[in-house]
């Protein structure tokens, strides 16, 4: 495929914004994301990479739920393992010539193959509707489970400690080799530029994705999934390829956030932490990209101030917002909003008959 | 040779006998169709073609090859397309969309896409619908659609549960010339209906179904002067 005809995929029925205007305003933003550090406290602009750490999580899950209609509990799981994975192998082969990057794409490997074998029983068992949730949620409870009783001292992985409940701590976070003295990504404004980077990155892929071959086959197979088979395509590989790739982003953000905080403890598998990221897809609206990076940004940040304030109140006033969302505006609040400004905007400039 | 053969195809749901020993052969090139009362066991003739439900015994040939156990998606790809009886397009999605959905089965150029695309819409009488979403189109609008995707595919072999089902008397006259010119394109056509008067409009063939038996088959002539389908389905009036 050539070049031209990939970027023109960024656009397309399946992404809401298109035109000079989406675009012109998108530049805005991510312009002001990026000179943002400029005028804020280095110790605060790393502080707020942890915001984009979960988005990742966020969008895959947009591809696997709201384009593939597949809603799955278990992208806790994934960042559960990439992340445990990293801290494992970062502590045993060290951080030397970059071969931390290493440990990132071996995490995001081991998160791959489990999505596709867990993917592969289900989505060629015919397993579908709820059933998907419940196995996907049974998964992460279990990870939690068995990394939660791996405390004592028998459970080390050659120099790593598993820890149990007390979570590992100890790994070193990525590095960039450097001449002289390697770059060492503390959260700190490197990381900053670095996770937002491949944040927009991500973010565009999954456009193209969206708006390809694969990603119309995804949506008709999730809107009449009878009709797409009767079309002639296994829809089982297309659903397995949306659930792998939305489970790697899951283990992304497992290992930018540890290797932002340098500690993950089985709680991160939880049930708590398994329900937030399909609240932030649900209330953002789960079948639009944008829609879901923004929202899950807006939600994330309201949440984490909700629990400097009042930790106690901040999980349900999340479960509110998930009531509201769902009462209101069913497929999400700001792919609402978005969908009502581009009305207001067709009625506005009403496009020229052809 | 026939384009599709069934051999003493059977199928039950718990006790119930649905489709009893059918053999029966459909020729290339011609229009078939299936008549027979309600719960004569058509659909489930038409699921078993298409791979939604397997036999209990008995085979299934299309085309020289042997597809009785073959997964859905495969046999459209050796050349089967159904139109199902309630219409399956896509419904959040444009009427140009749910047909590019279709035609990137066959094709990966996006120009050679949007050719087929500009050649089927005015076809399916729907060139100025193209920008709607497939849920806003009226019931027969939705038929059409849906036997635009069909055709995507190319067929040799297009299957149509029911293609009238909730249109007018002059939809249900247009869908017949399509289906007419289609067939003279040298798509072969298998059809489920009830309405006789379309029937006769289109059909070089009819089987009969009663109780998962093949009961009569023939021409339309055959099959509307034979005492005992008149006894069983067309009834009294028809005569």
């Amino acid at each position: 495929m050539k070049l031209s005809n990939l970027f023109s995929l960024l656009e397309g029925p399946q992404t809401m914004g298109r035109g000079k205007s989406f675009w012109s305003t998108a530049g805005v933003l991510a312009l002001l994301a990026f000179i943002y550090p400029l005028f804020a406290d280095g110790y605060d602009v790393g502080n707020n990479v942890y915001f984009f750490n979960w988005v990742f999580m966020a969008l895959g899950l947009s591809l696997i739920w709201g384009y593939g209609g597949i809603l799955s509990f278990g992208q806790t799981a994934f960042f559960g393992i990439s992340g445990y994975a990293y801290a494992i192998l970062s502590i045993n082969i060290g951080a030397e010539y970059g071969l931390t990057w290493l440990a990132l794409l071996l995490g995001l490997g081991v998160s791959a193959l489990f999505a596709a074998v867990l993917g592969y029983f289900m989505f060629f068992g015919r397993i579908a509707g709820v059933f998907l949730g419940i196995v996907t949620l049974s998964v992460t409870l279990v990870l939690e489970r068995f990394m939660a009783q791996t405390a004592g001292p028998e459970w080390m992985i050659g120099k790593a400690r598993l820890n149990g409940f007390n979570g590992m701590s100890g790994m070193p976070p990525l590095t960039i080799p450097w001449f002289g003295q390697d770059i060492v990504l503390y959260a700190d404004v490197t990381l900053y530029y670095i996770t937002l980077s491949l944040l927009i990155l991500v973010y565009l892929g999954l456009r193209i994705l969206v708006n390809s071959r694969f990603g119309n086959v995804l949506v008709a197979a999730r809107d009449n999934p009878l009709r797409a088979e009767m079309l002639g395509y296994d829809i089982r590989k297309y659903q397995l390829g949306a659930f792998v790739i939305g489970s790697v982003l899951a283990g992304f953000s497992g290992v930018l956030y540890v290797s932002w905080g340098q500690y993950i403890t089985p709680s991160n598998m939880g049930m708590t932490a398994a329900a937030l990221p399909v609240i932030w897809v649900a209330v953002s609206g789960r079948s639009d990209l944008t829609a879901t990076l923004l929202g899950s940004l807006v939600v994330l940040v309201g949440f984490q101030t909700l629990t400097i304030y009042g930790s106690q109140y901040a999980l349900v006033a999340m479960g509110a917002l998930l009531t509201l969302t769902v009462l209101i505006a069913p497929n999400g609040i700001f792919l609402s909003l978005g969908q009502l400004l581009s009305r207001r905007k067709a009625t506005r400039n009403p496009a020229p008959q052809s | 040779m026939n384009l599709l053969e069934t051999h003493q195809l059977n199928k039950w749901f718990g006790g119930l006998h649905v489709t009893g020993n059918v053999d029966f052969a459909l020729k290339r090139g011609e229009v078939h169709c299936l008549v027979g009362p309600n719960g004569a066991g058509k659909s489930t003739f038409f699921k078993l073609i298409l791979g939604e439900i397997t036999p209990n015994s008995g085979n299934i040939i299309f085309d020289g090859v042997d597809i009785t156990r073959e997964p859905s998606y495969r046999r459209i790809g050796r050349g089967i397309s159904v139109k199902f009886q309630v219409p399956g397009v896509f419904p959040e999605m444009t009427v140009e969309h749910n047909l590019i959905v279709a035609l990137q089965r066959r094709y990966t150029n996006v120009q050679e896409v949007q050719a087929h695309v500009n050649r089927l819409l005015p076809f399916l009488h729907l060139a100025e619908h193209a920008e709607q979403l497939a849920k806003n189109l009226s019931h027969g609008q939705k038929q059409w659609l849906e036997i635009g995707m069909a055709l995507s595919l190319e067929p040799k072999l297009l299957m149509l549960d029911e293609p009238t089902a909730g249109m007018t008397p002059d939809e249900t006259f247009q869908t017949g010339q399509m289906i007419l010119d289609l067939n003279k394109e040298g798509v072969t056509v298998l059809a489920v209906e009830h309405d006789m008067a379309f029937v006769r409009q289109i059909a070089d063939q009819v089987t009969v179904l009663n109780y998962g038996k093949v009961f009569a088959s023939g021409t339309i002539a055959d099959i509307e002067n034979d005492e005992r389908v008149i006894e069983i389905y067309l009834g009294k009036a028809h005569v």
